[in-house]
């Protein structure tokens, strides 16, 4: 069997890029690129989960579907390890060998009422993936089914399975949404603010049985979220992303504790705290989100970075250095 | 001693659906003082954003308020007749509607929004002085005068919230009430709208009214905060006190179920259950069914909105330490 050596990284991925052109007319070639997704590097081990947090428009949910391959890079390698324990580049696989890539991986959206088709039964929405990749026979799926709305808290599950997501709470659908993302028991899951939808007092259970499930079967997590507060309660490791690039990566307890990205400070600093005795530091940075459509070779932070300077504004957009414990930072301030 | 400024006592309002009546606000009362800012908070459903259609009598036609009143100084507003209320909104009490920056119409700019609405409810004044109204209003909200000529699709999503705040503003009302005003936005931007609205409250000697399912954006802006479950009202204090020490179970229940980036990672504590079916509510508490301490009276009885001392009301059978 595999050693520990040949089991890190689950997933690796290089200089991941995805422009998407900002059309001028229809008989012209696209003259400018919106960079939603502009060089990221970043690993997850087995049994860990990635939060990708960031203002919107950051580019995490492109990252998310290039990563389970819903989108094509432009650019750059996505590897996963497969169950021979090879790393293998799925980064423009199509036909067949896309599809049993697709085993691997799954991905839970944010809005349980949209992502359920509304004309199947629970039974079909969870059992589809089952059907797509032609797994077992009508019993077996039929069991497979009934044993992941256990799971899930949907009890007893033959009361759900020929309900229709009409019938379901959010929070009930939602669970729908994560037993049909593990029913074929994949390695790697894309979660897209998967709570962001949901009211306060389910949205812990949600989280729990997520976390709970991914222990059970080694399950790892990108877990997108703009929610630093929740992706401390889900994630191991946060990249903090700007502008199609991260900016900041360390693990998750670190970055909330020591942040050091001028961006990091400012988002932490504007997440309102449960608690009126506890203080706030005032945020420093200036305006708001742009596109980046090609944007200039500098750091992408520098029009809204409180400590810019000259070097700043001539040179490209700075790597990310090891500043130790595990932190990443790109910035040349630091 | 200030003075209350809006005063809502037993309220009760349903909306008939073909299912039944919805209990969506069910014998809720509180006062609100001069130039102070209460949260409203609770889960979706919980009647919250009712309260606020209430107050400004904007409510749906299968709606009917079953008792109360809402006093706003010596007016109740629900005695008021249509005509009546229609001036009394914008220039009294005027509201920050959920996803505001999506109900700008595309077709105007954004100044000639607001005159609009100057027009309407002030009376016509001359081009100069109401463009003069309207910066005078943008500045107030930090947004730059000379872009009042602009689109609503030429500002961002923080810059459209600013500029419905300075329509809420611009007939000077009394209380303004602002349902999620910031739930669509990014953290800095919400930061930002939030602390630009304390700053002209403080400056206008507003009182201030918000509505919001997040527990921790209510903590930052209120001084009191007003906890509702199910169309009730389960608790009401000082936000210090909420937070020091909070009676009801479902207030202790939403507080533990909200993840922080301060302090120590406690365990998050879900709540069992779902939030009820207004139709059909639980008998007694409508907490009951989930509460951890419930006992055979709460499922029989109604417990009263009790002064537990220093204006921290909660409705309990078994509140917590006191």
């Amino acid at each position: 069997m595999a050693t520990l050596m040949e089991t890190k990284p689950l997933v690796k991925v290089e200089n991941l890029r995805k422009l998407f052109p900002v059309q001028t007319s229809i008989f012209s070639r696209a003259k400018a690129h919106i960079h939603a997704v502009d060089g990221l590097n970043f690993e997850i081990e087995p049994g860990s989960s990635l939060g990708l947090v960031g203002e919107s428009g950051c580019g995490k949910t492109t990252t998310g579907k290039l990563l389970v391959r819903l989108l094509e890079p432009t650019e750059g390698a996505i590897h996963l390890r497969n169950q021979e324990g090879e790393l293998q580049d799925i980064a423009h696989r199509a036909g067949t060998s896309l599809q049993i890539f697709r085993r691997r991986v799954q991905m839970i959206f944010q809005d349980p009422y949209e992502s359920l088709n509304p004309r199947r039964t629970i039974f079909d929405t969870v059992a589809e993936p089952l059907s797509v990749q032609n797994l077992g026979t009508l019993p077996e799926r039929q069991d497979k089914v009934a044993e992941l709305l256990h799971l899930v808290g949907l009890t007893p599950p033959d009361q759900f399975m020929y309900r229709f997501p009409h019938e379901l709470s959010g929070g009930q659908r939602q669970r729908v949404a994560i037993a049909r993302a593990l029913i074929i028991d994949p390695v790697f899951v894309v979660a897209d603010e998967p709570t962001s939808m949901l009211d306060v007092s389910i949205r812990i259970g949600v989280m729990q049985l997520m976390s709970e499930l991914a222990d059970r079967f080694g399950v790892s997590y990108l877990y997108i979220t703009h929610d630093l507060a929740v992706a401390r309660y889900m994630t191991q490791e946060i990249g903090v992303m700007y502008l199609g690039k991260i900016v900041e990566m360390a693990p998750t307890e670190e970055l909330l504790a020591h942040p050091q990205h001028p961006y990091t400070k400012a988002l932490l600093a504007a997440t309102p705290v449960p608690d009126p005795r506890l203080g706030r530091d005032p945020i420093e940075i200036k305006g708001g989100v742009s596109k980046p459509i090609n944007p200039p070779n500098r750091c992408r932070f520098y029009d809204r970075c409180p400590i810019a300077d000259d070097y700043c504004r001539d040179n490209p957009h700075p790597p990310m250095e090891d500043k130790g414990s595990g932190h990443f930072t790109a910035c040349y301030k630091v | 001693m200030t003075t209350d400024i809006l005063r809502v006592e037993n309220l009760t309002m349903f909306y008939g659906t073909r299912g039944g009546d919805v209990r969506a606000v069910d014998d809720v009362s509180f006062t609100l003082k001069e130039g102070d800012s209460l949260g409203l908070v609770g889960e979706s459903g919980c009647g919250k954003t009712s309260i606020a259609l209430t107050l400004l009598r904007l409510l749906p036609e299968n709606s009917k308020i079953n008792e109360g009143h809402v006093w706003m100084k010596d007016t109740d507003l629900l005695a008021l007749s249509e005509e009546e209320m229609r001036h009394f909104r914008w220039k009294r009490v005027s509201m920050i509607f959920q996803a505001a920056m999506n109900s700008l119409n595309p077709v105007y700019s954004v100044g000639d929004q607001i005159i609009e609405a100057l027009d309407e409810h002030i009376g016509l004044m001359s081009k100069d002085q109401s463009r003069e109204r309207v910066a005078e209003l943008f500045d107030l909200v930090g947004l730059d005068p000379a872009l009042m000529d602009r689109y609503p699709h030429e500002f961002s999503g923080g810059m459209r919230q600013r500029a419905v705040i300075a329509m809420a503003l611009s007939c000077n009302p009394d209380l303004i009430i602002a349902d999620e005003p910031t739930t669509a936005l990014d953290v800095i931007v919400q930061d930002r709208v939030l602390r630009q609205l304390e700053e002209v409250q403080e400056k206008l000697g507003m009182s201030m009214i918000y509505i919001s399912h997040d527990i921790a954006v209510i903590a930052e802006v209120s001084n009191r905060i007003a906890v509702m479950y199910a169309g009730q009202m389960s608790e009401m204090a000082s936000s210090y006190a909420i937070f020091e020490q909070p009676l009801h179970p479902y207030t202790y229940a939403l507080m533990s179920s909200f993840p922080s980036i301060k302090g120590k990672k406690h365990d998050l504590e879900p709540l069992p259950g779902e939030p009820p079916n207004l139709i059909t509510p639980p008998s007694g508490c409508r907490f009951h069914p989930r509460c951890p301490r419930a006992t055979s009276i709460c499922a029989e009885e109604k417990p009263p909105f009790k002064d537990y001392g220093d204006n921290h009301f909660a409705a309990c059978w078994h509140p917590l330490e006191h």
